[in-house]
């Protein structure tokens, strides 16, 4: 198995202070998924800016394989206000060859309005991106790391507030994504999602567990992962993993 | 009265080229500014910059060097200001700018001084020497071509930073690359429209033009022509009316931004009371 995505013994801090994560230790393949569970604050945000690069491991190592990851941000977190439009969005992925200092090219253009089509949006191309809904913006974001042609996606939160039409479209576009070979790695409050993915990987501050979801959603290591944050149902859900929904507050994470 | 008056004086004609080159540039990249937040540490900059221009007065050198010293020695002592957590950035910064702009006045109100206090502090757009237009002409050149290169990396990094990083752009070099165009343009423009006034070529046009374009590059565009006629529209009636030039045209960038406010906030009146399709 050629690992996509690893980390080992890894420890991220902000400027100097404790750790935010530590003890991370798991490696995902290509062409499959992996569903971060945590708390808010509990280093899921921390993961990815470590798997970016934007945060130096404080210890252990991360690697990425094909080039930079993809980062899809949760889109409110994005300007809103800012006058672009979905088209405009989906060319940027094309910074990624380098070159940022020249208008993007006309191939470009053709690769970043065939990236519209296959997330739906061939028709929405010249609709401000600020006023998409938080669905189609997700989906918009997802032709951006199609046109960087992005080994590795990291999604933040990327169903939270969607509407069920759009979370379904974006899950079998995951599914399509996966398949070419892409890892994906996406993060969520949503237990009963992370069935759907090849491995789960919980955090909160520390790793709670690493695996296949049948064997790490377990009631004793959601309750390690979420604490006081959780209710575990006691009905199990259909393929005997526990089910749990969690009762947080939404605020950003670290 | 004549629309030609103004351009048959060489004085005129030299001022309406000076804020027709600093208002293309300007208005353009005070766009960027805006979008970017950076309103505040501009105008930080371009109060903290008259001692560099004060001495430069005093000591014969041309202006131009003394701006681009003074925007240095003003970034630098906000820098310095702002190291203290317990008083904020903003609070270190509004002491820091003040102290400078009080030492800039004590040192223009020497005897010695050549220079009039006023001038460096409002500006005179029809002081401006042939020097200072080469300057303005290089800043709309070079500025206007940086701004062509960094269209795509700023317009990346303003919507997400995050993602930008992930497409290989780095959100703290692109702030780097807008901070040093802002000291350039400060040190530029502050020749035309002195400390206190240079701003508003900065921040009234995209003021004026916010919400009203659907791409960066047009808001852009629009915001240098209405830098540019505002300029124009200050001169003139600076002309017609006797007043002082850089004041006029700082108060026509301004009414700009009122206007450009002003029917936004209709447009917005309007939108919301038409039921939605």
């Amino acid at each position: 198995m050629t690992a996509a995505v690893a980390a080992s013994g890894l420890a991220v801090a902000y400027g100097g202070g404790r750790p935010a994560l530590e003890r991370v230790e798991f490696e995902l393949a290509a062409g499959s998924s992996l569903c971060v569970l945590g708390p808010n604050g509990g280093g899921k945000t921390t993961l990815f800016r470590a798997l970016t690069g934007e945060l130096a491991p404080l210890r252990g190592t991360v690697s990425v394989a094909g080039g930079r990851p993809a980062y899809l941000a949760q889109t409110e977190r994005t300007r809103l206000d800012f006058p672009v439009s979905a088209l405009d969005v989906a060319l940027m992925g094309s910074l990624a060859n380098g070159r940022w200092w020249l208008p993007a090219r006309r191939s470009d253009r053709a690769t970043a309005r065939a990236a519209l089509d296959r997330v739906g949006l061939a028709d929405r191309a010249g609709d401000r991106f600020g006023e998409l809904s938080g669905g189609q913006r997700q989906r918009v974001l997802l032709a951006r790391a199609i046109v960087q042609d992005a080994r590795v996606l990291l999604l933040d939160e990327p169903l939270a507030g969607v509407d069920p039409a759009s979370a379904e479209r974006i899950e079998r576009l995951f599914g399509e994504l996966r398949d070419e070979g892409r890892a994906l790695l996406v993060s969520t409050h949503d237990v009963d999602s992370a069935r759907a993915f090849d491995r789960v990987l919980c955090v909160n501050h520390d790793q709670i567990a690493f695996g296949a979801p049948a064997d790490v959603l377990s009631r004793e290591v959601l309750e390690r992962t979420y604490g006081a944050e959780i209710v575990v149902l006691d009905e199990p859900g259909p393929d005997g993993t526990v089910r749990a929904v969690t009762v947080q507050h939404h605020h950003h994470d670290h | 009265m004549d629309l030609l008056e103004p351009l048959q004086s060489g004085i005129e004609r030299r001022a309406l080229a000076e804020v027709v080159l600093l208002g293309a540039f300007c208005g353009a990249f005070g766009c960027w500014v805006t979008t970017f937040r950076l309103s505040y540490p501009a105008e930080s900059l371009a109060h903290g910059l008259l001692p560099g221009l004060v001495v430069a007065a005093l000591a014969g050198i041309p202006l131009l060097l003394g701006g681009v010293a003074g925007v240095a020695v003003a970034a630098l002592a906000v820098a310095v200001a702002g190291r203290d957590a317990r008083v904020g950035s903003d609070t270190a910064t509004a002491v820091a700018v003040t102290g400078l702009l009080g030492l800039g006045s004590l040192l223009a109100l020497t005897p010695d001084a050549p220079a009039r206090l006023e001038e460096l502090l409002f500006g005179d757009p029809l002081g401006v020497t042939d020097g200072d237009l080469a300057a303005a002409a290089a800043l709309a050149l070079a500025g206007g071509l940086a701004l062509v290169a960094l269209h795509r990396p700023l317009a990346a990094v303003a919507l997400d930073a995050g993602g930008a990083r992930s497409l290989g752009i780095s959100a703290t070099a692109v702030r780097f690359a807008l901070l040093a165009l802002l000291a350039a343009a400060l040190a530029v423009a502050v020749q035309g429209l002195g400390s206190l006034l240079v701003l508003a070529v900065l921040i009234g046009p995209a003021v004026a033009v916010r919400g009203h374009f659907s791409t960066p590059g047009r808001s852009m565009a629009a915001a240098a022509v209405v830098a540019a006629l505002a300029g124009v529209a200050g001169i003139y009636a600076s002309a017609w009316l006797g007043t002082a030039a850089g004041a006029s045209v700082a108060l026509a960038l301004c009414a700009a931004a009122a206007l450009g406010a002003l029917v936004r906030g209709v447009a917005g009146r309007r939108a919301a009371a038409s039921p939605s399709p």
